[in-house]
């Protein structure tokens, strides 16, 4: 049997943690009770587990809740795994640029499924709901929501449009603004712009910031390195401008225009303005 | 407050992963290395925090004898000293984190043990939390924000849509992610002292690995031909047309 934990209720990777789970075993799908308290929820999943195997989402909490269970058990655990072959396995590195074969030396398999590696299942789930003890456990004990000044978030908007080294400087992304209020999207900023101290840590987007997955990701300036490609690789089309004809994030894009992003940007504002009539 | 950081050695990938003959490893000959970003912040969160209350922050690795570098730029932001578990191979987290357990024992007490929420390379987001249990500490992951006063440590923790907020007693394990501060760069007297500020090097073997690895693989399919929509301002109507046609604008 495959114990697979819902972490953050029936999310996509949850679903998706089903279908690796599958894979191992036969499927018993459980959740927990209660205000999120990672200690005490891996205790509850230890002890409904026996001698199972136990596979999470690759979500931070998935993550955190199996490392919890790995630790209690003294077991290894592979995280964001994206394939398995009997005891061999396919992880992700470097936030999914790179990959790992492996070999789990372990009676029991630990695992969390990367995200969107794995198919979701659909159809009805049945999942048992575990009781954690919560008595002395490190637990969540408020919630603070930012002020986003009724804009679309990072993570939720349909266009994100994000600068990089080649904007310049802080002012340089007004231009950046202008575009992204004009189609309802968000600003972001590659790992550069954040240490400039250009843009708040809030805006990055990559394997150490945000990741996105917009309908359009305008990359402007942006060169392309690993760490930026982590967290906008799930955007369903690319759109690079770059004055670098050879910058490596054009082998990202869908799309790309080669020019000085202070003259391409404007440009694309002032045509969006003339065809919508304003 | 005595405060340990522990941080890992990460070369600074740039555009494209390149990998060893043997597939071990990423070919580093022409790459910097860095403190991995999580555990940077990580370092400068405990030197503000000694800067406030007084105290003493150490930095402790596991990684090969180049990790020295790493180090001495962890003493250059303002830790006091070092500790360096020596070793020329590349370990799973369960071994790393008996070793980071063992090596802090030695050494405690300590009212914080700050790590990241997870490598920049391996990511197996379990360090902290193996050693937070060896060491029998509460445990708090992923912080963009911490307080600490009074013998506790209010631990805020990045989620869709705002902050959770957890509440521990010290001493505490926490992990955290880029973020939670912006790492000063480091002055060239500051840079100056940290060569001449403790390092403790101890050599540790490795035991077997229970997460081997096998080899390392480039994710196929990742270069893609795009489309050139022109160049320069002039190229602008297409953009809004593609725009258009994605349903977007």
């Amino acid at each position: 049997m495959t114990v697979v934990v819902f972490v953050e209720g029936d999310d996509e990777l949850s679903l998706q943690a089903l279908t690796l789970g599958g894979q191992l075993g036969e499927v018993r799908a459980v959740r927990v009770d209660g205000p999120y308290a990672p200690a005490a929820w891996a205790k509850a999943i230890v002890a409904a587990a026996g001698g199972d195997d136990v596979v999470g989402p690759g979500s931070d909490r998935g993550n955190e809740v199996l490392a919890h269970v790995a630790a209690q058990l003294d077991l290894p655990l592979a995280a964001n795994v994206t394939e398995v072959r009997g005891d061999e396995l396919t992880r992700i590195r470097w936030g999914g640029t790179l990959l790992e074969e492996a070999r789990l030396h372990s009676p029991r398999k630990l695992m969390t499924a990367a995200p969107f590696a794995f198919e979701a299942r659909t159809g009805q789930v049945e999942a048992e709901t575990l009781s954690p003890d919560l008595d002395g456990a490190v637990t969540v004990v408020d919630h603070v929501a930012p002020d986003t000044g009724g804009r679309v978030s990072l993570a939720d908007a349909k266009v994100v449009v994000s600068g990089g080294r080649g904007v310049g400087s802080a002012e340089g992304f007004a231009i950046l603004e202008e575009l992204a209020a004009l189609l309802g999207g968000a600003v972001g900023c590659s790992r550069v712009v954040t240490s400039a101290g250009w843009r708040p840590h809030a805006d990055q987007v990559g394997q150490t910031g945000t990741k996105v997955s917009p309908d359009l990701y305008i990359a402007c300036g942006i060169s392309g390195a690993t760490q930026h490609i982590a967290g906008c690789k799930g955007a369903k089309k690319l759109l690079a401008i770059n004055a670098d004809p050879e910058a490596t994030i054009f082998a990202h894009a869908d799309y790309a225009v080669v020019g000085d992003l202070h003259e391409i940007v404007p440009a694309i504002t002032a045509e969006l303005r003339k065809a919508q009539g304003s | 407050m005595r405060i340990l950081v522990a941080v890992k050695r990460v070369p600074i990938t740039g555009g494209r992963m390149v990998l060893t003959a043997d597939e071990q490893a990423i070919e580093t000959r022409h790459l910097g290395f860095t403190i991995s970003p999580h555990e940077e912040c990580g370092v400068e969160e405990a030197v503000r925090i000694v800067e406030a209350h007084g105290g003493e922050v150490v930095v402790l690795t596991l990684g090969p004898p180049e990790a020295e570098e790493q180090l001495r730029d962890c003493m250059a932001i303002g830790a006091d000293r070092a500790i360096h578990l020596v070793t020329g191979e590349e370990w799973d987290a369960q071994a790393t984190a008996a070793a980071i357990a063992a090596a802090i024992r030695a050494e405690e007490p300590f009212d914080l043990l700050v790590f990241g929420n997870e490598s920049a390379d391996a990511g197996g987001y379990q360090v902290g939390i193996r050693v937070a249990y060896a060491l029998g500490l509460p445990v708090v992951t992923g912080l963009k924000g911490l307080t600490v006063g009074g013998g506790r440590a209010r631990c805020e923790q990045e989620v869709p849509g705002g902050r959770d907020v957890y509440d521990v007693p010290l001493p505490a394990l926490v992990t955290v992610k880029e973020g939670l501060n912006l790492p000063r760069y480091p002055s060239v007297p500051a840079k100056l002292r940290a060569k001449g500020k403790p390092l403790a090097s101890i050599p540790v073997e490795r035991p077997a690995s229970r997460l081997e690895k096998l080899r390392l693989v480039v994710p196929e399919g990742a270069r893609k031909q795009a489309e050139s929509l022109g160049s320069g301002p002039e190229a602008a109507p297409r953009v809004v047309e593609v725009m258009r046609e994605l349903g977007v604008a």
